[in-house]
């Protein structure tokens, strides 16, 4: 399995021919209280930088952008009962989405955790 | 960055310190949040929390027949006010249209005047183009001001302000705090009891961490302060009022006191007075949505296929533990328990006409 991260905060967790998508540490910390996150349907389509799911905290809405293309496969069916799990787990039982991967090539453009960290510490 | 024109507060230091997420707002940077902006608000509504409002305008008109004066601006009684005693009151342009929303505070021998902090130096323009010669506006850049609110406020300060729990709601005075002189009121923008505090800039750290001490007491940043003031059915000035709404429209009619609705005599009295008897074709309501997607400001409300109406403020409300909002809809729409749908990204969703405040005011009315 290997971990990719967006400029946008989202990461990618590749496994097989499958990644499970969802927002960072910092993204979280960044959003503040998560009290729903609208996320997108299983069957559809995505493209990379694309509107893929909404995460609304008590801040604001903001827009998760597809970090690949693909369609989706599952969505994280607990978000809905507690939204918080954005906040206190991001990056395991906070998950978003699964999705298949049109196009490895798209992984290559994003970061590896060792790039992501020095990304953030530069904000 | 886009707050590096921003002005500092006189308790920026203090902000950073205690590790608040800096943001611009209206021309200053602000703390946004401390530990966030939930936990900071069910806070506030269980205990004490301190807000830094040094932002807002503090204003002092005196001089000649003063009173006349800012009863010519405002549909406000200022006659009928008594020295230490406050009134929420509306600046109306000669349509009746709001130009803001402000306190105002008799003083032995002048008014005190706390404006929105976006439309300060408008009002002061304002104020100044109308008031007659012999009336002089003093604009007190010299002052911080600081909310104490929620339910341990008084007892909070009480400790180490002496006897400021005399005050009831909208009455204030002189105190010591920490042994620097302040002028409190019982007033604020939560909807729980609480105080405002005006001080010296250069004193306000000192008060600040004097109420940081009390074990009540935590400090509390804008996003707290927007969704306290959102339950508390409290109308934001830029967004749910401007020049477009009179005060009956916008549910303010409380404002016009009993002897301007006789006289009139204010900006824009003709049409305001002819809604309150008539009533107004808008009106600002309050709306609870169903499920737990807010609708924020700018979203579109319908009635069945037709647009009736937009949201002026709206998001999750800890304290109801669901979406809340406020908009602008005809008054065939306004009636509480009315159905209708605000669009949020192409989906419908169902709220309801409800009444505001949607989290009970806790005013301290009288002593005891």
């Amino acid at each position: 399995m290997s971990l990719y991260f967006t400029e946008d905060h989202e990461w990618v967790r590749v496994d097989g021919d499958k990644a499970r998508i969802g927002v960072s540490t910092y993204a979280q910390e960044q959003l503040g209280d998560v009290v729903f996150v609208e996320l997108p349907h299983i069957g559809q389509a995505l493209d990379v930088g694309k509107d893929a799911a909404v995460v609304e905290s008590v801040k604001a809405a903001s827009e998760v952008f597809a970090p690949i293309s693909g369609t989706v496969t599952a969505i994280n069916d607990a978000l809905e009962a507690d939204p918080s799990l954005v906040n206190s787990s991001p990056e395991a039982d906070g998950w978003f989405f699964t999705m298949t991967i049109a196009d490895k090539d798209e992984l290559s453009a994003l970061m590896d955790e060792a790039a992501y960290k020095a990304f953030c510490a530069d904000l | 960055m886009a707050n590096e024109n921003a002005e500092l507060l006189p308790l920026d230091a203090l902000h950073r310190t205690l590790g608040a997420k800096m943001v611009p707002f209206a021309g200053y940077s602000m703390p946004l949040q401390y530990e966030g902006i939930m936990a900071e608000h069910l806070w506030t509504r269980s205990s004490a929390g301190l807000f830094d409002v040094s932002h807002m305008g503090q204003i002092e008109v005196r001089g000649t027949n003063v009173t006349d004066a800012l009863e010519a601006l405002m549909p406000g009684d200022f006659h009928g006010l008594k020295e230490n005693r406050l009134r929420y009151s509306l600046l109306l342009d000669g349509n009746g249209g709001i130009i803001d929303d402000l306190m105002v505070t008799r003083r032995s021998d002048h008014f005190y005047l706390v404006v929105n902090g976006a439309t300060k130096h408008g009002d002061i323009a304002h104020m100044t183009s109308k008031l007659a010669r012999g009336v002089d506006l003093v604009h007190r850049e010299d002052l911080a001001l600081i909310a104490l609110q929620g339910p341990k406020a008084a007892k909070a300060l009480q400790r180490i302000a002496g006897e400021i729990d005399l005050l009831t709601f909208m009455s204030a005075g002189p105190f010591k705090i920490g042994g620097v002189r302040v002028w409190a009121s019982r007033s604020g923008y939560t909807g729980e009891d609480g105080f405002e505090i005006s001080v010296a800039a250069d004193k306000a750290e000192t008060v600040a961490r004097a109420l940081l001490a009390e074990p009540e007491v935590k400090p509390i940043g804008l996003g707290a302060r927007d969704s306290l003031r959102l339950e508390a059915g409290l109308p934001l000035y830029g967004h749910d009022l401007s020049p477009v709404s009179t005060p009956v429209e916008a549910g303010l009619s409380f404002a016009i006191s009993k002897r301007r609705k006789m006289e009139g005599g204010f900006p824009g009295a003709e049409r305001v007075l002819g809604q309150l008897l008539n009533g107004a074709a808008t009106r600002r309501v309050g709306l609870r949505v169903e499920g737990k997607l807010p609708a924020r400001e700018g979203a579109e409300i319908y009635a069945a296929d037709a647009k009736v109406g937009i949201v002026t403020s709206g998001g999750f409300a800890p304290s109801v533990g669901a979406p809340i909002a406020m908009g602008y809809v005809p008054a065939a729409y306004a009636e509480d328990g009315t159905v209708l749908q605000i669009d949020v990204r192409g989906r419908r969703l169902d709220a309801r006409v409800a009444p505001m405040p949607f989290i009970p005011h806790r005013y301290v009315r009288q002593r005891g």
